[in-house]
């Protein structure tokens, strides 16, 4: 999200470093009001990410919490006096102590957590493509109610996703769901859901597909409406079938598109938080938590810890550097230009 | 990290945005006088209460609308804040100074937590605490912290088995179980002779403790800084749990949703027993088909080998330290009035609520009410917890551990000896384990 916005650089930096103060006073004098009008968004970019940002690198260094932030506690009474008292276990500067206990897992179930975040993303963007990419498919074709359907399959995107949490969680009640209900109608004997990882882990995966598909299937299908037609008359004509039609211009037609989503879709996905924290709520005991939820768990309940959460912010956020890094050097390996 | 440091700052922009706001409102916050005339004193007060909205909150309600027929001119803002919410809620606008509420209900183990943070005012010298010696010991203890007073306790509350007297007479057994043992034989006996299910039990942390309490453990000790929670008797308290369920005479519960599940089975009659405390009561009360308060059994938790307890509950009134002083009159007088026995009294007789004040059950609303009269000897029995700022964060490795023992399996001494490991990494590095 940082890297889409504007790039004040280009037209102030000229080729050339050899005579840099004279260039950079007529570079200046000519490039004033670029900079002039780039200069709102360089300072709320300052203010709202980049402040934030290393304030948080550097908290995940220190040991604050909420109760040692504060240099003094005040006790105030009733009666009207004050006390004011230093605080005795003031934070302080501790170096890497954070990140040593959150990887070794004397804080947290880092890697535990890693692993379910992988296995989960892998999963859910998987199944977003395919589906989408199958859904836009049938439809891209001109049939009989081709609104009704888009509009249908739009709904999921439009329900606001806590409420599909819900539903969701509530289909998959041990006891009461309807999950269960089909299941035990075709006489299987119902699945605790909740009490087994990989189960647990299922219902959420479902929900997120649920939710994420009709973006898929509109972004794919823009996509393929942007291949020209001549392409598919002509292959017709070659005669070659639907299916070498699909994987000769469709799929490479779509390319740009999808790598794209594939992308966003995994970022998001890595980071969705709302869905395993309403669904599963992390049971069966904090085994189905994703690296996100377990962060919050760890460093916003009871009293809380905000270098913790800085450290975990931080782990995240390079985990997912290094994968926008070999995901667009991939890209570019194979010529496309992103 | 980028989306929370990004929401602190939107949040502070907000916060800056709420205080300037802010600065208009407190003018009407009345020049300080004397209280003498209760007509006289005029202010505006904030109050979150943290009870069911549907099942309690009416009740407080009332008690406000009595209240302001003696003082007409201070205003009640009654929010009604989720149980789950407030703590956090609380705690974020403490800290940024504009926003919280002027008077709490804070659930007992927040309290040390807020007044270690410095978010509470400190009652001690004033008229709420004239008459200290009038409420019950444990539930005053809970308001206590580094050798001063933070709170003034409104309600108490245990732990007890709560069951269907009709299912358990069909079932041909006429006294509640006393030991778990024969809690035991009993649901066996429930599941044979009727439809229902003998007991369900809620895998959460705090719903154990009567298990762990019955043999004798406990989580940790304060006065020696020590962790105690994988001690033997610990264990020996969860495998008897465990084999509830494992033996079929406990449904095995959920992982999610347990507690609605809990509370749903026993409000339809499809389980005779459960454990649960007296903020039930007016909600399985009115629960269509049920039978009311006549079907409905008290009785203590079941004894362990070493004795029969339930973990002390119940909440508080607290006030924020942001509150400006010249709100202090009123305050005071609202939450004296709240707390008062005829309240508290009131209170019971709407709700079932367990008052805190000797005196309170002197009077005929709480005497004769038989719901008070099956929990007392509840609350009597209650163990006290430890009344240290991190006590809150004791239940999360519990509710886990709860969870693995009792629906996935494990052996409760290993269960034990993670919980006693996070206690000692995440919760209290000080103690000794």
């Amino acid at each position: 999200m940082t890297t889409v916005t504007a790039d004040p650089a280009p037209p102030s930096t000229p080729p050339g470093r050899s005579a840099r103060p004279s260039r950079l006073r007529r570079s200046w004098e000519k490039h004033w009001y670029a900079w002039a009008m780039v200069l709102p968004v360089v300072i709320v970019l300052a203010v709202l990410i980049f402040y934030p940002l290393f304030r948080g690198i550097w908290l995940s260094f220190t040991n604050l919490t909420e109760a040692n932030q504060a240099a003094e506690i005040c006790i105030r009474s009733i009666t009207g006096s004050e006390v004011c008292n230093d605080n005795p276990n003031k934070w302080e500067f501790v170096g890497l102590d954070n990140y040593v206990r959150v990887l070794t897992g004397e804080v947290g179930e880092f890697w535990q957590w890693t692993g379910t975040t992988l296995i989960w993303t892998l999963v859910c963007v998987a199944c977003h493509f395919g589906l989408g990419l199958g859904l836009a498919t049938m439809l891209n074709r001109p049939m009989r109610l081709r609104g009704l359907y888009r509009v249908l399959l739009i709904l999921p995107w439009a329900v606001p996703a806590f409420v599909s949490a819900f539903a969701w969680k509530f289909i998959f009640n041990e006891r009461f769901g309807l999950a269960n209900a089909l299941l035990s109608a075709v006489g299987i004997d119902p699945v605790s859901w909740f009490a087994d990882r990989w189960t647990s882990l299922l219902t959420a995966i479902v929900t997120n597909i649920w939710l994420g598909v009709p973006f898929m299937m509109v972004a794919l299908l823009g996509g393929m409406q942007t291949i020209p037609s001549e392409l598919y008359e002509a292959a017709e004509i070659d005669g070659a079938s639907a299916w070498q039609r699909f994987t000769n211009i469709t799929l490479p037609g779509l390319r740009p598109v999808s790598m794209t989503v594939v992308l966003l879709g995994t970022i998001w996905t890595f980071n969705m938080f709302p869905i395993i924290f309403l669904v599963t709520e992390g049971q069966p005991a904090g085994q189905s938590e994703i690296l996100v939820t377990g962060a919050y768990r760890a460093a916003f309940e009871g009293i809380r810890n905000y270098s913790l959460a800085s450290t975990y912010g931080v782990l995240i956020l390079s985990i997912l550097l290094v994968f926008s890094v070999f995901y667009r050097r991939a890209l570019r390996k194979q010529g496309e230009v992103w | 990290m980028r989306r929370t440091a990004r929401g602190t700052a939107v949040l502070a922009a907000a916060t800056l945005a709420l205080s300037v706001a802010a600065c208009g409102g407190d003018d009407e916050a009345a020049e300080q006088q004397p209280a003498v005339d209760p007509a006289s004193l005029t202010a505006e007060l904030t109050w979150w209460d943290t009870s069911d909205p549907k099942n309690e909150g009416p009740a407080f309600q009332e008690l406000i609308a009595k209240f302001n027929q003696t003082y007409p001119n201070v205003k009640i803002n009654y929010q009604s804040v989720p149980f789950g919410e407030a703590q956090n809620k609380f705690k974020t606008a403490a800290q940024a100074g504009t926003g919280a509420p002027d008077i709490l209900r804070a659930e007992v183990a927040w309290v040390p937590e807020f007044a270690s943070l410095g978010y509470l005012y400190t009652l001690d010298g004033s008229e709420l605490l004239a008459d200290s010696a009038d409420f019950l010991e444990t539930p005053l203890a809970s308001n206590k912290y580094d050798g001063k007073t933070y709170g003034v306790p409104q309600v108490t509350d245990s732990l007890a088995l709560m069951y269907n007297k009709e299912l358990l007479s069909q079932a041909g057994i006429s006294a509640a179980p006393k030991t778990w043992a024969e809690l035991k034989t009993v649901s066996q006996t429930i599941k044979e002779k009727t439809d229902a299910e003998g007991v369900y039990l809620n895998p959460a942390g705090y719903f154990l403790l009567p298990f762990m309490y019955g043999e004798g453990g406990d989580l940790v000790d304060t006065a020696d800084k020590k962790i105690v929670v994988n001690s033997a008797q610990n264990a020996a308290g969860l495998a008897i749990a465990k084999d509830l369920i494992d033996s079929g005479a406990a449904v095995k519960p959920s992982a999610n949703d347990s507690y609605g599940t809990m509370m749903t089975l026993f409000k339809e009659k499809k389980v005779a027993m459960i454990i649960n405390g007296p903020w039930e009561v007016n909600n399985v009360q009115q629960a269509p088909g049920f039978g009311g308060l006549e079907n409905l059994g008290v009785a203590p938790v079941p004894a362990g080998s070493a004795r029969a307890g339930g973990p002390v509950g119940g909440h508080n009134y607290v006030i924020w330290s942001g509150m400006p002083q010249e709100k202090v009159d009123a305050a005071v007088a609202f939450v004296k009035f709240m707390s008062s026995a005829e309240s508290q009294a009131f209170l019971s007789e709407k709700l079932g609520l367990l008052p805190t004040r000797t005196s309170a059950y002197d009077l005929d609303a709480v005497k004769n009410n038989a719901v008070v009269a099956a929990f007392q000897p509840v609350v009597e029995a209650g163990v006290g917890r430890p009344w240290i700022p991190e006590a809150g964060q004791f239940f999360g490795p519990l509710d886990q551990m709860a969870t693995e023992i009792l629906i996935q399996d494990k052996d409760p001494q290993a269960a034990l000896d993670t919980v006693a490991q996070k206690y000692q990494a995440e919760v209290v590095p000080s103690y000794e384990n």
